[in-house]
């Protein structure tokens, strides 16, 4: 999948080269944190309300160093007021959070200068062009301007912007303008990388050039944390991640432990006419661990799809198109929560 | 003093429009003080003065044309380029993402209104110059009085701009509140020529006291006696209403 990312992008490995970003090796030899613990976020009871709305309803979750961490949801599932608190931009309202073994309460600002944030909605400087995006954000930090101007080049080398350095941000593609939000996030080499829906809104193209940089990152051992509704995007980058509906976590997990805690491992995807549909009668009830039924397709869930489908046709139902495939995450959110990510 | 970064922040914009900006506050005294200055004011000129206190109308005008220009570019500073930090381009977010907080957004942005205001105040003062109108040394310090009129406009409308949704109360801000005040807190005609009430309320506008300060440093008019009240008010006007203004940002932006 990594090949054909970087394929699809255009993108060959050797373009950027090794010694970009080698603060990043420096996790490699030893954890960021060589304090007693390895937990990079910590929650308990983690509640938001605004007024009478339950935004976050006491969520549990911990955040270890190095790993990806993703929060998987439909929209208004409280993930972007999840990581505004982890960002320090939101208090909480209940229960225990500590960010890099601090309160966000009273060590905002020591909190955030070792975060990168990448926000739901790019939030560029879009009278400035795109390297004085990068200088000016270094300024906030108070990167001395000798080693924000060198790291200015090494990001804009490595999310491929080094052409459009000197233009300004309002013409920049969606997927351009992503890629510069992510390096201004790295401006400060942050311990944690806090990732709002990195990819929404992008064509699949930018999507796979931005996964590629994200898991660059990761295997320099930086510590991302991301929310998305997309469940390719969480299995492609999450080591762990919490499924998350009408503000409560419902599953936590690798993406396999999910779909394996969840689902089978195939499902079979039907589609029939409405005809045949409406004399279906449950015949297909007892030809998998579990059927669901959709709009404009049913969904036999079992171990071996191929097996189910003999089962179908031997049952002479007579079907427009059939496709076996693997258990995703889409599976395991629909069996939670009785409906699909994206509408 | 991380405050100073929001300054530069805008200072890094303003260094693309600067020329134009600049230009305009030149142009803008020419053409009113030629206006109304020459023109209007050789018709005063052939009345009875003595209401202006002393001095020709050109002279009593543009003091007062000063701190009513300081005014207009503090309001609309405050109004359309906050509201798009808040929530068009999102840049306070951004700011709130690094170790920056609310109280450095409130003073970046003045400190920033201040140096616009300064160089403004500058122009403006070389304009007066050149029609040979301030009669004190102490003229010099009528460009800190403007700079201070300004920001007694800045942070309240600021503080304003933080309350709204969108840019649909501005335009009404700017009709019902800043033009008549442009037009009745002793910018072109004496205060005291107006009934009473108005008077009164005239003498509650902050742009009525800076007026007062500024021509009374540059003309050394008897009104410069009152500078400490005039200076009070201003400063005291200029800190409330930045403290409500850091409230209501804080309140907006700090969910």
């Amino acid at each position: 999948m990594r090949s054909i990312a970087a394929s699809e992008a255009g993108v060959k490995e050797d373009q950027v080269p090794q010694s970009v970003m080698p603060e990043f090796h420096r996790y490699n030899q030893q954890p960021a944190m060589t304090v007693q613990t390895d937990v990079l976020i910590h929650a308990r009871g983690l509640t938001k309300r605004f007024d009478a709305l339950t935004a976050v309803d006491g969520v549990d979750f911990d955040v270890r160093v190095g790993e990806a961490f993703g929060f998987l949801g439909p929209n208004g599932a409280g993930k972007t007021s999840t990581m505004r608190m982890i960002a320090c931009t939101s208090p909480i309202t209940d229960g225990t959070l500590t960010v890099l073994g601090m309160d966000p309460q009273r060590e905002g600002s020591r909190i955030k200068a070792r975060l990168g944030v990448v926000p739901q909605l790019n939030n560029l400087d879009a009278e400035l062009t795109v390297r004085e995006n990068l200088l000016m954000y270094a300024r906030y930090f108070d990167i001395p301007g000798d080693v924000a101007r060198r790291r200015a080049e090494e990001l804009l080398d490595f999310v491929q912007l080094t052409e459009r350095a000197n233009d300004q941000v309002e013409p920049l593609s969606g997927g351009m303008q992503r890629r510069l939000t992510i390096a201004r996030a790295l401006i400060n080499e942050p311990d944690l990388l806090l990732l709002d829906e990195p990819t929404t809104g992008l064509d699949p193209q930018a999507r796979h050039l931005v996964w590629d940089r994200l898991y660059r990152l990761k295997s320099r051992g930086v510590t991302l944390v991301i929310t998305t509704h997309y469940m390719d995007e969480a299995e492609q980058l999450c080591d762990r991640l919490v499924v998350m509906d009408h503000a409560k976590i419902v599953a936590a997990g690798s993406p396999r432990e999910l779909i394996e805690q969840y689902s089978t491992r195939e499902v079979l995807e039907l589609r029939l006419t409405d005809a045949v549909r409406a004399t279906l009668d449950g015949r297909l009830e007892d030809l998998a661990d579990r059927v669901e039924e959709l709009p404009d397709r049913i969904l036999l869930y079992a171990a071996d799809g191929e097996r189910a489908l003999e089962k179908v046709h031997e049952r002479q139902v007579q079907i427009e198109s059939a496709l076996v495939r693997r258990s995703t995450l889409e599976d395991v959110f629909l069996r939670l929560t009785g409906r699909s990510l994206v509408e | 003093m991380t405050a100073l970064r929001v300054t530069q922040r805008n200072l890094w914009v303003y260094r693309r429009t600067w020329r134009g900006s600049l230009f305009g506050s030149f142009l803008n005294p020419l053409l009113y003080l030629g206006a109304l200055g020459v023109g209007l004011g050789s018709f005063i000129a052939a009345q009875d003065t003595s209401a202006l206190g002393g001095v020709t109308y050109i002279q009593f005008l543009g003091p007062g044309l000063l701190a009513a220009a300081c005014m207009q570019t503090a309001s609309f500073e405050a109004t359309f380029p906050i509201m798009g930090k808040i929530s068009w381009r999102r840049n306070y977010e951004a700011m709130l993402s690094a170790p920056l907080s609310v109280r450095d957004l409130v003073i970046g942005e003045m400190g920033w209104m201040a140096f616009r205001l300064t160089t403004m105040a500058l122009s403006f003062m070389v304009v007066l110059v050149l029609f040979g109108i301030p009669t004190s040394p102490l003229a010099v310090l009528g460009v800190p009085a403007a700079v201070l009129t300004g920001l007694a406009f800045f942070t309240p409308i600021m503080a304003f701009t933080a309350t709204r949704k969108n840019d649909s109360g501005f335009a009404a801000m700017f009709r019902f509140v800043i033009n008549p005040l442009f037009l009745f807190s002793g910018t072109f005609f004496p205060v005291d020529r107006l009934p009473d009430a108005i008077e009164f309320v005239a003498a509650l506008t902050p742009l009525y006291h800076g007026v007062g300060l500024i021509r009374g440093l540059v003309l050394q008019t008897p009104d410069l006696a009152n500078w400490p009240i005039h200076l009070a008010y201003l400063v005291a006007f200029t800190l409330v209403a930045a403290w409500l203004a850091y409230r209501l940002l804080h309140r907006r932006l700090v969910k």
